[in-house]
């Protein structure tokens, strides 16, 4: 067992042991050979424990790792659109630039996710083996999206209750009963269904688009727009996004297709973008 | 029916002096006695299908099916009896669904095959279980091809081209025998299944229905039933093939 270190800073306050204290005690000097006391402390065995884990055994998730960034969706005349990038991020790099985060449930269904990405494919596995269990059954019944919404929800919320969340925000997107459905739900288990939904910074920066233009009879021309000035909003003020977008579309008639991975025209040419604090209280 | 192996039939863990565990062949017999069930392997998927004596007028058209799908990339086609039947076909659901979760990729046919087989035999082991009185017609198409597995009651599970199974097996393979299943398409064979069955069923003026299946690159290699308009246009031609060799006699 490696003792564990603890901080001997001064700074922390008087009585602190300070680093004049780690002298070689008797009990260190005196104590029998260690059997292990030539070999370099590298080396251990591969699979080494830190002890601290040893002593609470519960692993909760506390940080995601590899996340994506914003998703949004809005509801139109025939059915709902679902737009994101197609970035996981590590932390502030941008490390994978081409994962699908927009996940093709059935013919009636998608799910999108922002957050960790590795617990959006656990989900995703877990939608695999709920929609191969009704391919199974092979009698023309489909989980519909509302169902989806609420199957994620109750699992979200268990995770929730354990301590252990499934780090994602997660958006399904839909045709119910040839009304178009969207639903999103946190990470908390937190949960609502609306004509526009919106994960991570496009709260902030999509919404108010939303909120001004998107109306529930909207022509796919005008659903797109909207998307693609929402979807350029989210690159232009996220630091951690990149411009490649996949749009899902669901609709009565024409089930499910995603896009291809696509560019978005962007304008860096804008005054205030060349010298941003000009005006800014402040500066100089 | 009485004699045949009296004093040796009584249980599955009972061999007769000839080597016979009649239990087995009991259940055989069992799916000797079920309507025509056959599958095709050709060179782009393999074809199931199932010829269903219509027991009732009451019956909803379409329910007793005897097709299954296990997986996406695998089907079942049952004959013998049909209860049992659904339990091999269940067990064969766990199995694959096991596969995926532990390996994370869809089960491939043999494998599958196997362990469906080693769980029949397993009934044909202790005095407690009966064997199942089942044959299951496995349809794979998996990263190895297309394949067509046969796991009768006994355990034993054989790879085919084509094979039948229940009362008019001998007439059907005659008949699949003459055909050149490696360089048909599912499509054709889909028509000459159905010419098969029409063929080989009993005179009695039962009505009967088909149910048809397929897993081949036309569906994407996913197991399916026929499209409704494939199905009219195949019995179209069997009827039609049956009515020229009658006027041929």
């Amino acid at each position: 067992m490696l003792p564990r270190p603890t901080t001997h800073s001064k700074a922390l306050g008087p009585g602190v042991a300070g680093p004049e204290l780690a002298v070689a005690t008797s009990a260190v000097l005196d104590r029998p050979p260690q059997p292990g006391a030539h070999l370099p402390l590298s080396g251990a065995q591969p699979c080494a424990v830190d002890p601290a884990t040893l002593a609470d055994p519960r692993q909760h998730t506390k940080y995601p790792y590899v996340t994506g960034t914003s998703v949004m969706a809005i509801k139109y005349k025939d059915g709902v659109l679902v737009g994101c990038d197609t970035l996981g991020a590590y932390g502030s790099t941008k490390r994978y630039k081409n994962t699908q985060r927009i996940y093709h449930v059935n013919s009636k269904c998608v799910v999108a996710a922002g957050g960790e990405i590795s617990d959006f494919q656990y989900i995703t596995n877990l939608l695999d083996e709920l929609t191969t269990d009704d391919y199974r059954t092979d009698d023309g019944i489909e989980l519909t999206p509302q169902e989806v919404h609420s199957y994620l929800c109750r699992v979200m919320y268990n995770r929730r209750n354990k301590f252990d969340p499934l780090w994602n925000s997660l958006v399904v997107g839909g045709v119910q009963e040839g009304k178009p459905f969207l639903g999103m739900i946190g990470m908390i288990g937190t949960h609502y269904t609306d004509s526009h939904v919106t994960t991570g910074f496009a709260n902030q920066l999509a919404r108010p688009l939303f909120r001004e233009r998107q109306q529930d009879d909207m022509s796919e021309e005008e659903a797109l727009k909207l998307m693609y000035d929402a979807l350029r909003v989210c690159y232009y003020r996220d630091k951690v996004s990149i411009n490649k977008f996949q749009i899902a579309k669901v609709t009565k008639d024409g089930g499910v297709s995603i896009s291809e991975p696509f560019a978005l025209d962007m304008r860096w040419d804008y005054k205030l973008f060349a010298q941003p604090t000009k005006w800014a209280v402040g500066a100089w | 029916m009485s004699g045949i192996g009296t004093g040796y039939d009584l249980s599955a863990t009972t061999y007769s002096p000839d080597g016979k565990i009649f239990q087995t062949e009991y259940a055989q017999k069992a799916v000797d006695n079920s309507s025509t069930v056959l599958g095709l392997r050709c060179k782009d998927g393999v074809v199931l299908a199932c010829e269903k004596l219509v027991l009732s007028k009451l019956l909803v058209e379409g329910s007793n099916r005897r097709i299954h799908n296990i997986d996406r990339h695998v089907g079942v086609a049952v004959a013998g009896l049909a209860p049992d039947g659904r339990m091999v076909a269940n067990r064969a659901w766990d199995e694959a669904a096991s596969y995926k979760r532990v390996y994370g990729e869809p089960i491939p046919g043999h494998v599958l095959c196997e362990r469906v087989g080693s769980y029949a035999h397993m009934f044909n082991l202790y005095w407690s279980l009966r064997p199942y009185g089942a044959t299951v017609l496995m349809a794979v198409y998996d990263k190895n091809g297309p394949a067509l597995y046969a796991i009768d009651p006994s355990g034993s599970s054989l790879r085919y081209f084509g094979t039948a199974v229940g009362k008019g097996r001998q007439a059907a393979k005659n008949e699949i025998e003459k055909l050149k299943l490696s360089e048909m398409t599912c499509r054709e064979a889909v028509i000459e299944a159905v010419k098969i069955l029409h063929k080989v069923h009993d005179e009695d003026g039962k009505k009967f229905e088909l149910e048809v299946s397929w897993i081949c690159d036309e569906t994407n290699k996913q197991h399916q039933r026929v499209p409704p308009e494939l199905l009219t246009e195949a019995e179209r031609q069997a009827k039609a093939a049956l009515e020229d060799s009658d006027m041929d006699d």
